[in-house]
């Protein structure tokens, strides 16, 4: 068994109804995030367009973080989840500065690192992640890659417009979308200015590197 | 920071983005480093080179100085972590996958052989078969410890900017200019051909460091991700100054100055190059390792 993820973003709103849910259920700390949704408009008035792109950890097969982690806090779980042990972790934020999506956060409450487990625990009693539930549309959909009949299996197989963030990195992502496009999936492709944050006076996370 | 938009797309809203995670305290583990490793290498170097006559003092200032930097490195690196009372668990629990566990199992090492030479000089016994035992050693260790920091810049695979086969001569680079420009200062009584030495591996290590500076900043073909850093910085953002001052004062200078102390032995002159080769290694360590962190992963 591999989980996997696929966002379809065509059927995504921007409700953020994932995000809440995700930072209920793992009580993520008030600014920090295992899973949001980032908003990014395009094209001019009055020719433009919003999309909705929920962006949280990749799961990847070659996972950067896992490989880069001096205490194996990050690990894979057998059915494919890079999931981690936040006890063992000692806070060198090696995983923050591997991984390529940006997923990993420093939890300002316990000073170790942090990401989205795909709802490991919630999985372990036979749920479905948090964020899967609370969406309102199915736009998460999530299962079993290695299982043809799974849902995810079956979208991946007949929609030709799945992709991967960022696949030149080679980390073999288990997170993919369908829908998207450069824009909404590649950094670099849209601007971003300081203040277009949803807490508008913090545009940068302070509990990172912690001694600035 | 953004390179070519599509059809010019803006975000409008997300969350905050993180702050610079690696920062001084990282360089400063960087910047002690390569002086305990550099002193290593570069006296060991000297020591194979000339007779003690020749080096009055070296093979007690060595392992000391060394000594020192490995416990400055060593504390900062402490220092950095969230849970510095967990480091424990990189020999508890080591993954040896990663260069944080390698190099820590190994800087552990070179600092107890170190340890042990600096003790031998305290006590000072005739224990000279021991000490040049255990400085083949410390030798042999301080290479891949002098190394182990780009494996780790290789690992964080998110920041382009760091290529390790790039970063490994960077390092090496960096131990012989930190090395002999931190020998300079205690080289007043040795030989004029000691000295002259001393001051060729600074000029041509802090000229090779420029140049691998300045071929990774103009002329490599990188990644997406590592060109948008660089436009940024060359186009005037927050580090353009500050990376033209490590340049100057960390290569561009001490390389002049060291050539005029080929010249006429002037150690006065090798000590200027020595104080501005130090001061600009940490300038440009810095830079090097923040630009990459500015950029916007998601």
């Amino acid at each position: 068994m591999k989980l996997g993820f696929l966002v379809d973003l065509d059927l995504c709103m921007g409700c953020k109804g994932c995000e809440v849910a995700c930072k209920v259920e793992n009580e993520v700390p008030v600014g920090s995030w295992r899973l949001r949704v980032k908003y990014v408009d395009q094209g001019t008035f009055p020719d433009t367009s919003r999309t909705f792109t929920p962006l949280r950890c990749n799961h990847c097969e070659s996972a950067p973080c896992e490989r880069i982690c001096p205490v194996s806090a990050l690990h894979y779980l057998e059915n494919g989840i890079v999931n981690i042990d936040s006890s063992r972790c000692i806070g060198c934020a090696g995983c923050i500065m591997a991984c390529p999506y940006g997923a990993i956060y420093m939890d300002p409450e316990t000073n170790t690192a942090d990401k989205c487990t795909y709802c490991a625990h919630r999985i372990e009693g036979g749920l479905m992640p948090a964020c899967v539930v609370a969406c309102p549309v199915e736009a998460n959909i999530f299962g079993d890659i290695e299982d043809p009949m799974s849902n995810i299996s079956r979208y991946i197989s007949k929609d030709k417009r799945v992709q991967v963030r960022k696949p030149e990195k080679n980390t073999k992502p288990k997170h993919f979308y369908v829908g998207g496009g450069q824009a909404q999936l590649n950094p670099l492709a849209a601007k971003r200015e300081d203040g277009y944050t949803l807490f508008s006076n913090i545009t940068h996370l302070k509990h990172i590197g912690g001694h600035h | 920071m953004h390179t070519e938009t599509i059809n010019h797309a803006i975000v409008t809203l997300d969350v905050a983005l993180p702050g610079i995670v690696w920062g001084w305290m990282i360089t400063l583990n960087l910047w002690a480093k390569s002086i305990a490793t550099g002193t290593i290498l570069v006296g060991g170097f000297l020591l194979a080179r000339y007779s003690e006559d020749n080096l009055k003092g070296l093979k007690n200032i060595l392992p000391v100085v060394a000594f020192i930097f490995l416990n400055i490195f060593l504390l900062f690196t402490l220092l950095d972590l969230h849970q510095p009372f967990r480091m424990i668990n990189i020999f508890l629990h080591p993954h040896f996958t990663s260069a944080i566990t390698v190099g820590a199992w190994m800087a552990t090492v070179l600092t107890g052989i170190i340890a042990f030479m600096s003790f031998l000089v305290i006590i000072k016994k005739e224990t000279d078969g021991i000490y040049n035992t255990l400085l083949k050693a410390a030798i042999v260790l301080a290479i891949p410890v002098t190394l182990y920091t780009a494996a780790i810049m290789g690992e964080a695979s998110a920041r382009e900017l760091w290529q390790t086969p790039a970063e490994l001569i960077q390092m090496a680079l960096a131990a012989f200019v930190a090395g002999s420009a931190t020998l300079a200062f205690f080289s007043g009584s040795w030989t004029k051909d000691a000295k002259r030495d001393l001051a060729i591996i600074l000029a041509v290590s802090a000229f090779l460091s420029f140049i691998m500076y300045m071929g990774e900043y103009y002329l490599s073909f990188k990644s997406e991700e590592a060109e948008a850093t660089l436009a940024y910085v060359q186009t005037g953002g927050a580090y353009h100054t500050l990376f033209w001052l490590g340049q100057v004062i960390g290569y561009i200078l001490p390389f002049f100055i060291a050539i005029g102390a080929i010249r006429n032995g002037n150690g006065a002159m090798l000590k200027l190059a020595a104080i501005l080769a130090l001061i600009g290694l940490f300038i440009a360590k810095h830079v090097w390792l923040i630009i990459p962190q500015l950029l916007s992963l998601s």
